[in-house]
C-alpha cells in the first residue's frame, strides 16, 4: 500500500482493537476508537488506566501488541508505512514539553521544517515566526528554552508542532507539569486551536477544559474505554459506576 | 585541655603550612644549584634545541595528537552506536574492538600496526611508520572513548527523541542533530581528558621507528639528551606539554561553567 493516498473521506483516526502488552502486563485490552476531523477528543481516568498509552500509540511512540490504527486511511501499524511521513502530519505536545535544550527557541521550531520538509531558512523562519505569533510568544523567538517559564515553553512546544501543518494533535496531559498559575496560559491557545477547527486528541486531568471545549469525552480504566459521550453529559451524569467514582474523587 | 574545637581546627591548619614551608626550606637548601643550572636548565643546551624541538617536535606532538583524536572521535561514534544497536552482531564487534584495544598497552597496539600488521597482511599502511602509528592511536583512543559516547548519548532524556521522531525526523536525523550535540556537552570533561592521554600517548611513536623530521617532543628531546649529555632538553620538553596541556583544561573547565549556565 502506498503510504501518500491519504484517503480524505476516511476519519483522521480510527483505532480498531489496540492492544498493548509489556511484558505480562496488559496495558490496553482491545480499544476502538474513531475521530473525525474537528473533533476534540478529551481523554480521562485514573492513573495506569492506558490513556497515555493510547495517545502515544496513535504516532507509534508505542510499538502496539496488536490491532490497527490508521491515520487518515493510512495503517500505522502496517511495518511498510513510512512512519516519518505519517507523522508530520500528527502534532504532538508532551507533559514535559520536551523542547531542544540546545537549540533557541527559533532553531527548536524550524529543525524539523528544514530538515524534514526540506524549507529554507527564511520560509522556515517566517512559519516560526507566525506560529510563535499564534501562541503569544512573538517576542521569544531567540530566547532558550531554560529562560522561559513552564507555560511558555509548553506554548513553544505546540507552536513547534504547529510548525509542521499537522491535520491533527495529540496533547499528553500537557498542563500536568506546570505550576497552577501557568495552566491557564497554555489552556487558552488549546481552546484557540479548538476554535480554528484543529483536530484533537487530548489526555487531561482539566475537568473545565474538557467540559467546555471537548467535542466528546472518553472515560478510561484497566485498559478499556468504558464510557464516552458530550462532555457536559458524562461528567453531569456518568453512566458506569467507575466513571462515577472517579468523578467523585477528583471533582 | 579544653581548647575549643575551632581553636583546634586552626592550630591543625597552622601546623600544615608549618610542615609544608619547612619541606621547601629543606629542599631548596639540600638542592646543588650550580649542577641543576648547567645540567637541567642550561642556556646554551636550550639555545640549540631551539626552535627545533617547538617547530619540529611540539609541531609533530600536536599533529599526531589532532589526527589520533579526530579519527579517534569518528570511530568512536561509530561504535558506541554500534553498542547501542538492536542487531546483536553490531554490539558484540563492538564490545570486542573495545575491550581489546583498551586491555593491551598502547605501546603494542603502536607496535603492532607498525611492524607485525605489514607483514603478516602483506600490507603496506600508507603514510610509513607515522602512519601506522596515527592508525593505531586511532584504533587506541576510539575504544576509550566509544564508552564515553555511549554514556553521553544514554545521559539524553528520552523525551527528546520522542519529541523529535514526533515531528518527523528519522532515527539518524534524530541522533545527528538532538541526541549527540546533548551527549557532547554532557562528555566534554572526559573528553578533554582522554585528548590529554592521546597528547602524552604520541611518545610512543617511537617504537615504530621515527626520522629526524617526524621526531615528536619526547623523542626530539631524547635525542637532545643524548647529543649533549644534559637534560636540559627533558625539562623543555615537558614545560612545553604543561603550556598545551594546562590552558587546554582551564579551557574546559570555562567552557563547563558556561554551559551549566546555559541549561
Amino acid at each position: 500500500m502506498s503510504t501518500d493516498l491519504i484517503d480524505v473521506h476516511a476519519p483522521a483516526i480510527d483505532i480498531q482493537g489496540l492492544v498493548k502488552h509489556y511484558g505480562d502486563n496488559e496495558v490496553l485490552k482491545g480499544i476502538d476508537l474513531t475521530v473525525v476531523a474537528g473533533e476534540v477528543v478529551c481523554i480521562i481516568g485514573p492513573s495506569g488506566s492506558g490513556k497515555s498509552t493510547l495517545l502515544r500509540s496513535v504516532n507509534l511512540l508505542e510499538q502496539p501488541t496488536g490491532g490497527h490504527i490508521f491515520i487518515e486511511g493510512i495503517d500505522v501499524v502496517d511495518e511498510d508505512t513510512d512512519l516519518d511521513r505519517v507523522r508530520q502530519r500528527i502534532g504532538m505536545v508532551f507533559q514535559q514539553f520536551n523542547l531542544f535544550p540546545h537549540m533557541s527557541v527559533l532553531g527548536n521550531l524550524t529543525i524539523a521544517q528544514r530538515q524534514v520538509k526540506k524549507r529554507g531558512k527564511a520560509e522556515a523562519e517566517k512559519v516560526a515566526r507566525e506560529m510563535l505569533g499564534r501562541v503569544g510568544l512573538a517576542e521569544k523567538a531567540d530566547a532558550y528554552p531554560s529562560h522561559l517559564s513552564g507555560g511558555q515553553q509548553q506554548r513553544v512546544a505546540i507552536a513547534r508542532a504547529l510548525c509542521m501543518n499537522p491535520d491533527m494533535m495529540l496533547f499528553d496531559e500537557p498542563t500536568s507539569a506546570l505550576d497552577p498559575e501557568l495552566v491557564g496560559e497554555v489552556l487558552q491557545v488549546m481552546r484557540q486551536l479548538a476554535d480554528e477547527g484543529m483536530t484533537m486528541l487530548v489526555v487531561t486531568h482539566e475537568m473545565g477544559f474538557a467540559r467546555e471545549v471537548g467535542s466528546r469525552l472518553i472515560f478510561m480504566d484497566g485498559g478499556h474505554i468504558l464510557e464516552q459521550g458530550d462532555p457536559r453529559e458524562v461528567l453531569a451524569n456518568p453512566q458506569h459506576p467507575r466513571t462515577q467514582d472517579f468523578l467523585s474523587r477528583v471533582l | 585541655m579544653a581548647l575549643r574545637k575551632r581553636t583546634r581546627t586552626r592550630v591543625y591548619h597552622y601546623t600544615i603550612y608549618v610542615v609544608i614551608i619547612a619541606l621547601i626550606v629543606w629542599a631548596v637548601l639540600a638542592t646543588d644549584w650550580p649542577t641543576v643550572a648547567t645540567q637541567f636548565a642550561n642556556p646554551e643546551v636550550a639555545m640549540k634545541m631551539l626552535p627545533g624541538i617547538i617547530t619540529v617536535g611540539l609541531k609533530n606532538t600536536l599533529l599526531f595528537t589532532i589526527e589520533s583524536f579526530t579519527g579517534g572521535l569518528i570511530l568512536a561514534i561509530i561504535l558506541a552506536l554500534m553498542k547501542l544497536s538492536s542487531i546483536p552482531p553490531f554490539r558484540w564487534a563492538a564490545t570486542i574492538w573495545i575491550e581489546f584495544f583498551r586491555g593491551i598497552p598502547a605501546l603494542m597496539t603502536i607496535f603492532g600496526f607498525a611492524l607485525m600488521l605489514p607483514i603478516a597482511l602483506k600490507v603496506k599502511i600508507p603514510g610509513g611508520p607515522v602512519g601506522a602509528a596515527t592508525l593505531a592511536l586511532i584504533v587506541v583512543s576510539s575504544a576509550y572513548m566509544a564508552e564515553t559516547i555511549r554514556a553521553g548519548i544514554q545521559a539524553v532524556p528520552k523525551g527528546q527523541t520522542e519529541a523529535s521522531r514526533s515531528l518527523g525526523m528519522s532515527s539518524m536525523k534524530t541522533m545527528f542533530f538532538i541526541v549527540l550535540p546533548q551527549g557532547f556537552r554532557i562528555i566534554i570533561p572526559p573528553l578533554t581528558n582522554e585528548f590529554v592521554l592521546l597528547l602524552k600517548d604520541t611518545s610512543l611513536f617511537f617504537i615504530a621507528g621515527a626520522t629526524p623530521l617526524t621526531y615528536e617532543l619526547t623523542t626530539y628531546a631524547r635525542n637532545g639528551l643524548s647529543t649533549y649529555a644534559n637534560a636540559t632538553p627533558m625539562v623543555m620538553a615537558a614545560l612545553l606539554y604543561l603550556v598545551v596541556t594546562i590552558p587546554l583544561t582551564r579551557l574546559t573547565a570555562w567552557l563547563e561553567r558556561r554551559m551549566a549556565r546555559e541549561r
